[in-house]
C-alpha cells in the first residue's frame, strides 16, 4: 500500500494540500465499501479480451474507474485486482506508478500543463505564476472550490504552438496568463 | 470521447501548408490542406492500401524484410538503428508462431510532436505499414502504444481501425492473401520512460514501466515471453511507400552527402518567425531548415544554440548550423540527430535555468529502477538549482561534470540518464561561464569551524 494520504475527507477535495494526517489520519482500506458499476465490470471484462492475460487490463481498468469517479479510491485496488486475479499490491503498484491515475480525490476539472524544456522558453512558467496569483493554485494542488486540479505533464508534443497545456481532453497552444483565465470559464 | 467532425486538431500546421508531392513527400502527401484526417476512401483514392496490396499479394515475408533492409530505413524514434536489421532478428524457427508487433506511439520527448501528425491526420498510413511489417515479421497481432494524452489520435485510429476491419484490411485472410493480423490501440497513462521499448512492453503487459535487462532482446522474448518487434510510428509510415516504390526510388530521395535515406519529418521550435513540422530529405542541412523554413529567430532574439532533435541530444553553437541533418552528419559537430525535430535556444534563456528545467523534467520521469539515475538525476537538480538562485558552492560544477560522466552510456540500466546527462554535458562545455556565474563568491568559513570538512569531491576521484 502507498505512502500517500489515504484520508477521506472528500467533502473537501482539495487533494494534499486539505490532509492533515499526522499519523492518525491513515484509513487502513476497506474492501467492502465498493462496489463496480455494471457498466465499469463490463467495460473491465471487454478489455481484458484484447490480451493474452488479464493483468494487461490493469491500466485500462484503473482508467475505467477514474472515469467515472474522477480518482481511483483505495476499494477499488482491491476490487480490480479480483476481477483480474492478481494480487492487490500489484494494483496498487501500476496505480501508483503512472502519472495520470489519479489516488486522490481531484478537481472537476484537470488543467495538465506542459513543462518540457521547449514550453519553458515560450513562458510555461508564467501561465504558472497566472493561476498561483489568480487562482491560488499550484502544480499538484486542487482548488478550495474543487473546480481544478493543476498537474505538470510530459511534453504534449505541441511544441511549435507552445506553451501547450490541456485542459480535461482538449489541447490548448500559444495561450497567455490571461488568454488562459478567460479560456478556463468554459469549464464550470 | 468521441470524434467531432471538423474538429481543428492540434497537429493542424506548416506540415499541411508547403507543396508536397507523391514522388517527394511519401508521409506526408496524402495531408489535406484543412487538416481533417485522411479516411479510408479518401486515402485510398490516393494510393493508399496499394502497397499492401502488393506485399501480401506478390511478396514473401524475407522478401518485404529483404527490401526494407536495402532500402536503408533506419529507426525513427530517436535511435536510428536499421529496421531491415532489427525485424531480421525476429527468429527464424517457424514453430515460433506467436509473435507481437508493437507500434511505439508514446511520443513524450521534450520537443517531439511528428507521430502526432501522421496519427491524427494519416491514420490509414500507420495501419498500412504495420499491416505489410506484420507481414514481414509474421506477427499475428499488433498493438498500437498511444500515450493517453493523444485523445484525438486515439479516437481517429480506433475509427481507422474499424473501416479497415470492414474492409477486410485487417483480421482474417486478409486481402484473401490467407495472412491474418489484428490490430489493437492501447492507450497509456503517462510517464516518459514507457517510450523505452522494454519499458513499454512491461506497461502493455499491465505492469510498472521499468526497463528489462536485454538479453534477451524483445526479437527473441519480447510481450508475454513472446518474439515482439518495436518500431516507431513515423517508422512504420515509411514502409508502404518503400514496398510500394521500391529501393531505388527511396533512395534517390536524400540529398547529396547524406548516408541516411528517405525523408523525415523535421522541426524547429522555440522563438523562430515560424515554428513547425515538414517532411524534408535527409541532407538538408540544419541551416536551411532554420532560415528557410522555420524563418530565423523573430525580432529582438538572437540565436544563441541549438539542440537537433529531443531533450536527449546535445546542445549546438550557431556555427553548428552547416551541419548537415542526418546520423553521420549531427555525429561529425559532436552529437545525435535523434528525432531530428530542433529547438533554438535565444538569447533571453539562460543555460543554467533551461538545464535545471531539463534536468527536473528527467528526475521527474526516472522510474526509480537503478541508483545513477534515480538519485543521481535529482542530484543535479539540486545543484543547478542552487547554480540558478547564486548559491552554488565552488565544487559545483566539477560535481555536475562527474555526474553526467557517472550517468553516462553503458553506466545505468536504460538510456533514460545518459540521455538526460548529454544535453548537461554539452551546455557545460559550450556556456561553462553561466554555470560559473552561480557560484557564490567563496569564503572560506568552513575553517572556522573544527570537524567540517570543505567538500574534496573532486580531489578524490
Amino acid at each position: 500500500m502507498s505512502q500517500q494520504c489515504q484520508c477521506k475527507n472528500t467533502s473537501s477535495p482539495a487533494g494534499q494540500s486539505a490532509c492533515q494526517s499526522k499519523g492518525d489520519g491513515f484509513v487502513p482500506s476497506q474492501k467492502d465499501d465498493f462496489v463496480l458499476s455494471q457498466a465499469e465490470r463490463d467495460a473491465i471484462e471487454h478489455e481484458t479480451h484484447h490480451y493474452e492475460d488479464p493483468r494487461a487490463a490493469s491500466i485500462e481498468a484503473l482508467k475505467i474507474v477514474q472515469q467515472a469517479r474522477g480518482w481511483v479510491p483505495d476499494g477499488a485496488i482491491h476490487t480490480i485486482a479480483a476481477e483480474l486475479g492478481i494480487p492487490a499490491s500489484d494494483v496498487e503498484g501500476v496505480a501508483t506508478f503512472y502519472s495520470q491515475i489519479f489516488r486522490q480525490p481531484v478537481g472537476r476539472h484537470i488543467i495538465r500543463v506542459c513543462d518540457s524544456m521547449v514550453c519553458y522558453i515560450n513562458g510555461h512558467e508564467q501561465l504558472l505564476a497566472g493561476l498561483k496569483e489568480v487562482m491560488d493554485l499550484a502544480p499538484g494542488q486542487t482548488s478550495p472550490d474543487g473546480r481544478f486540479t493543476l498537474l505538470p505533464v510530459c511534453c504534449l508534443g505541441n511544441c511549435d504552438k507552445g506553451p501547450a497545456l490541456m485542459i480535461d481532453d482538449d489541447t490548448y497552444g500559444g495561450l497567455d496568463a490571461v488568454s488562459l483565465l478567460k479560456t478556463l470559464e468554459a469549464y464550470p | 470521447m468521441s470524434l467531432q467532425p471538423n474538429k481543428t486538431l492540434a497537429s493542424l500546421g506548416t506540415a499541411n501548408r508547403i507543396a508536397r508531392a507523391p514522388e517527394t513527400h511519401p508521409l506526408t502527401w496524402r495531408l489535406r490542406d484543412d487538416g481533417q484526417p485522411v479516411w479510408l476512401d479518401e486515402y485510398q483514392s490516393k494510393q493508399g492500401y496499394e502497397a499492401a496490396r502488393k506485399a501480401l499479394g506478390q511478396m514473401s515475408p524475407d522478401e518485404i524484410v529483404g527490401t526494407v533492409k536495402d532500402a536503408g530505413l533506419k529507426g525513427r524514434g530517436g535511435a536510428g538503428f536499421s529496421t531491415g536489421v532489427k525485424w531480421g532478428l525476429m527468429p527464424k524457427d517457424e514453430s515460433m508462431n506467436i509473435r507481437y508487433l508493437l507500434c511505439n506511439a508514446d511520443e513524450m520527448e521534450p520537443n517531439t510532436y511528428k507521430d502526432r501528425l501522421l496519427m491524427e491526420q494519416l491514420p490509414h498510413l500507420l495501419i498500412e505499414g504495420m499491416i505489410i511489417s506484420a507481414r514481414a515479421l509474421k506477427a499475428y497481432r499488433g498493438y498500437i502504444f498511444l500515450r493517453g494524452e493523444y485523445v484525438d489520435a486515439a479516437i481517429h485510429l480506433r475509427r481507422a481501425v474499424e473501416e479497415a476491419k470492414a474492409a477486410g484490411l485487417l483480421g482474417k485472410n486478409i486481402l484473401g492473401s490467407g495472412f491474418d493480423f489484428e490490430l489493437f490501440v492501447h492507450t497509456g497513462a503517462g510517464r516518459y520512460i514507457c517510450g523505452e521499448e522494454t519499458a513499454l512492453i512491461n506497461s502493455l503487459e499491465g505492469r510498472r514501466a521499468n526497463p528489462r535487462a536485454k538479453p534477451p532482446f524483445p526479437a527473441v522474448s519480447g510481450v508475454w515471453g513472446k518474439p515482439t518487434c518495436v518500431n516507431n510510428v513515423e517508422t512504420l509510415c515509411n514502409v508502404p511507400a518503400i514496398i510500394g516504390n521500391g529501393v531505388a526510388w527511396y533512395q534517390g530521395l536524400a540529398l547529396p552527402g547524406s548516408e541516411d535515406h528517405g525523408t523525415k519529418l523535421m522541426g524547429f521550435s522555440g522563438k523562430v518567425n515560424n515554428p513547425g513540422l515538414w517532411e524534408l530529405p535527409f541532407g538538408i542541412t540544419a541551416r536551411e531548415l532554420f532560415e528557410n523554413y522555420a524563418g530565423g529567430m523573430k525580432p529582438g532574439y538572437r540565436l544563441k544554440a541549438w539542440q537537433p532533435g529531443g531533450a536527449g541530444t546535445g546542445f549546438l553553437l550557431p556555427e553548428h548550423l552547416d551541419a548537415q541533418m542526418y546520423a553521420g552528419g549531427i555525429g561529425k559537430v559532436g552529437t545525435r540527430m535523434g528525432t531530428g525535430l530542433a529547438m533554438a535556444v535565444d538569447d533571453s534563456i539562460n543555460m543554467v535555468g533551461l538545464l535545471r528545467n531539463m534536468e527536473e523534467f528527467f528526475a521527474r520521469e526516472s522510474c526509480g529502477w537503478c541508483t545513477p539515475c534515480r538519485d543521481g538525476l535529482p542530484w543535479s537538480v539540486k545543484i543547478l538549482r542552487a547554480l540558478e538562485r547564486g548559491e552554488g558552492q565552488p565544487e559545483d560544477l566539477a560535481t555536475l561534470e562527474q555526474l553526467v560522466s557517472f550517468l553516462g552510456p553503458g553506466k545505468t540500466f536504460c538510456a533514460h540518464a545518459p540521455g538526460a546527462v548529454e544535453p548537461l554535458g554539452s551546455a557545460m562545455k559550450y556556456f561553462r561561464s553561466e554555470f560559473e556565474a552561480g557560484v557564490k563568491a567563496p569564503h572560506d568559513n568552513h575553517k572556522l569551524f573544527k570537524g567540517i570538512q570543505p567538500n574534496l569531491l573532486g580531489e578524490r576521484w
